[in-house]
């Protein structure tokens, strides 16, 4: 990802690269892909987050316009990256869309708990697919107005 | 009181008391008779022996005619207090001589009194004995004894009889009170033992054996039986207490396995999805990005992969509903099939199957999961839809009827049917009886209806022939 860590407007954090591919494929043809960042697991997210590590360059007030999370990844999962952004005052406003292949209740049940904003079953057709990624970076990228 | 409910110790106690007074009743009569009647016949022996004397010591003074003399005979009378009167007759019959002196008498003795005789009369002994000095006969001794003594004495037996019979009787009475301890007292043990049982259950107590005699051997046989009873308790006990382990163990596992299959499909439904996106997603790219370098047939191939990406995706989906049914609760509502049936409809003749003509029948409002009969609904119009599309004219009917406590809906179609023969894999998950190039389908549809319906505590059926179509049948109880 060679996309600047400043003034991120959308953060995708999805550990397969091929979704990952997809995605950025449909966020580019809106012309969003240059304020992108993606990143492939819970922890590294948190860092960028919250401006540590990797990411000391960072301040937590940068914040990006909505976060797609996905839910299942490695070392540090969706739910507890939400949890975490939902825990501090600094971050809990910022918009998190889950976008994951589960359509099982329990995840959709705790998503909301935890405070998400919307949660996306990715479907498995590509033209659905499309359609829902194009959707969401339109809707909350350039439609919805969220607290700065 | 009857005698039959009195208790066992009051039962002995009467017994004892009754067989004793009466044998004492019947041994102080006799006693008494005998005393009696010995008593009269010794005072009348007694008076005769007397008689016998005075009368052998009068003949001198009979004989010479002297008064003195027979007086003074007769005055030795005075030893024997109980002579009240004594009189010497001659042998004509006139007083001779009397005693006492002052009680003189004129009364001729009359010739029936000259036999010799004893006898009772009135309260006294009288006796008439003949004065007699070789074969001749002198006079007539007349003797008169007092019997008070007689009746005095009788009347003291009396006294002392009832006094030993009372005293008899509480001997009896203390005696047969403790004495019918020894039969009562193991037998009210026993029976208090038993009503202790019966009120506490408790088959561990024991009747404490009070000897070897038929109580004893109750005691025996009935402990016995109490330890059987015990026994056999326990085995049921313990056979229980093995079920209840067994059924926990068997319920633990059935969770564990219960959650391997969530687990299972929860990966099913994640991890399955990821890379058929990818397959269809990156195809669909090579199509749009480099179309023109590629010709039709590598088009065609790349359409067959997108294609089939997208079958085993609803197939996922098909199965993970199918498998999420287990889990989920039936919640009963009273439901308007007629609503549910005409919504189904609707969407889907105005999506695909604008030329089928569906009849929906007046339904019977039931019972049952709002979400879980639409989908049964859903899925029994859209076979009926489906496989009816090849005829000229489909024609789909929707009714219900009530039966034994049952409403019964059915759902009817004239398309492709099936042969009764495969009846037995109709309603198998992924079973089909038609192929995917006759009719598209997953194989999950009838076996997503059977769980449902079997969920509901209904039944599923169907009746169908080739190329003249098939009914669907499914039953809700109505309660």
């Amino acid at each position: 990802m060679t996309n600047s860590i400043h003034d991120v407007d959308v953060l995708l954090v999805e550990d397969n690269p091929d979704d990952a591919g997809l995605v950025i494929r449909e966020l580019k043809k809106i012309n969003l892909g240059n304020s992108l960042y993606h990143l492939s697991d819970g922890a590294e997210a948190l860092d960028f987050i919250f401006g540590r590590g990797e990411f000391s360059e960072r301040k937590v007030e940068d914040k990006p316009k909505v976060i797609l999370l996905d839910l299942k990844m490695p070392k540090v999962d969706g739910l507890e990256v939400l949890r975490t952004i939902r825990d501090d005052d600094r971050t809990k406003l910022i918009p998190v869309v889950v976008m994951t292949s589960s359509r099982e209740e329990q995840d959709i049940i705790r998503s909301y708990s935890l405070g998400v904003n919307a949660y996306v079953v990715k479907p498995v057709g590509f033209d659905n697919f499309s359609k829902a990624v194009a959707e969401l970076g339109m809707f909350w990228i350039l439609v919805n107005q969220s607290p700065r | 009181m009857l005698l039959k409910d009195t208790p066992i110790r009051h039962k002995l106690m009467r017994a004892i008391l009754l067989t004793s007074s009466a044998v004492l009743l019947i041994t102080c009569s006799f006693y008494f008779a005998y005393e009696f009647f010995t008593f009269r016949n010794t005072s009348i022996r007694q008076l005769s022996i007397l008689g016998e004397i005075i009368a052998t010591n009068s003949t001198a003074a009979m004989a010479f005619d002297s008064r003195e003399d027979a007086n003074e005979i007769l005055s030795a009378l005075k030893a024997e207090p109980h002579i009240v009167a004594a009189i010497l007759y001659d042998k004509e019959g006139n007083p001779f001589s009397n005693y006492p002196l002052s009680a003189k008498t004129t009364t001729v003795l009359p010739k029936s009194d000259f036999e010799e005789r004893y006898s009772f009369e009135e309260s006294y002994l009288v006796g008439f004995q003949p004065v007699i000095q070789g074969n001749k006969r002198l006079g007539t001794l007349y003797l008169k004894s007092d019997m008070g003594a007689m009746y005095e004495r009788i009347r003291l037996y009396g006294i002392m009889a009832v006094i030993v019979t009372i005293i008899s009787f509480l001997v009896a009475y203390f005696l047969s009170k403790n004495l019918q301890k020894s039969i009562s007292k193991p037998i009210l043990a026993l029976a208090e033992i038993s009503q202790a049982i019966a009120k506490r259950n408790d088959y561990s107590v024991r009747a404490t054996k009070l000897g070897e005699d038929e109580i004893g051997l109750l005691t025996d046989a009935f402990n016995q039986m109490l330890e059987q009873i015990h026994t056999q308790n326990q085995e049921i006990q313990l056979f229980n207490k093995n079920l209840e382990l067994k059924i926990k163990e068997r319920t633990y596992e059935l969770e564990i396995a219960n959650k391997e299959l969530e687990a299972f499909s929860y990966s099913v439904s994640h991890d399955l999805r990821a890379p058929l996106r990818s397959i269809d997603g990156y195809s669909r790219i090579l199509i749009e990005d480099y179309g023109d370098k590629i010709d039709d047939e590598g088009k065609r191939t790349l359409q067959i992969i997108v294609k089939n990406a997208l079958k085993m995706g609803y197939l996922i989906d098909d199965l993970l509903a199918f498998s999420r049914l287990g889990k989920q609760n039936v919640t009963k509502i009273l439901l308007d099939m007629n609503a549910i049936a005409q919504r189904v409809t609707e969407e889907m003749v105005a999506q695909n199957y604008k030329t089928s003509e569906v009849t929906i029948e007046p339904l019977l409002s039931t019972k049952g999961d709002s979400s879980m009969l639409r989908q049964v609904m859903t899925n029994l119009i859209s076979n009926a839809l489906k496989y009816s599309t090849k005829k000229e004219k489909p024609v789909i009917t929707i009714g219900s009827y009530h039966e034994n406590d049952y409403d019964i809906f059915y759902v009817k179609d004239n398309g492709a049917g099936f042969d009764m023969k495969y009846y037995d894999k109709l309603f198998g998950v992924f079973q089909r009886l038609h192929s995917p190039s006759e009719f598209e389908g997953t194989g999950v549809g009838l076996a997503l209806v059977h769980r449902i319906i079997t969920k509901h505590g209904g039944k599923v059926w169907a009746e169908g022939k080739v190329n003249e179509g098939a009914t669907f049948y499914f039953s809700l109880p109505v309660f």
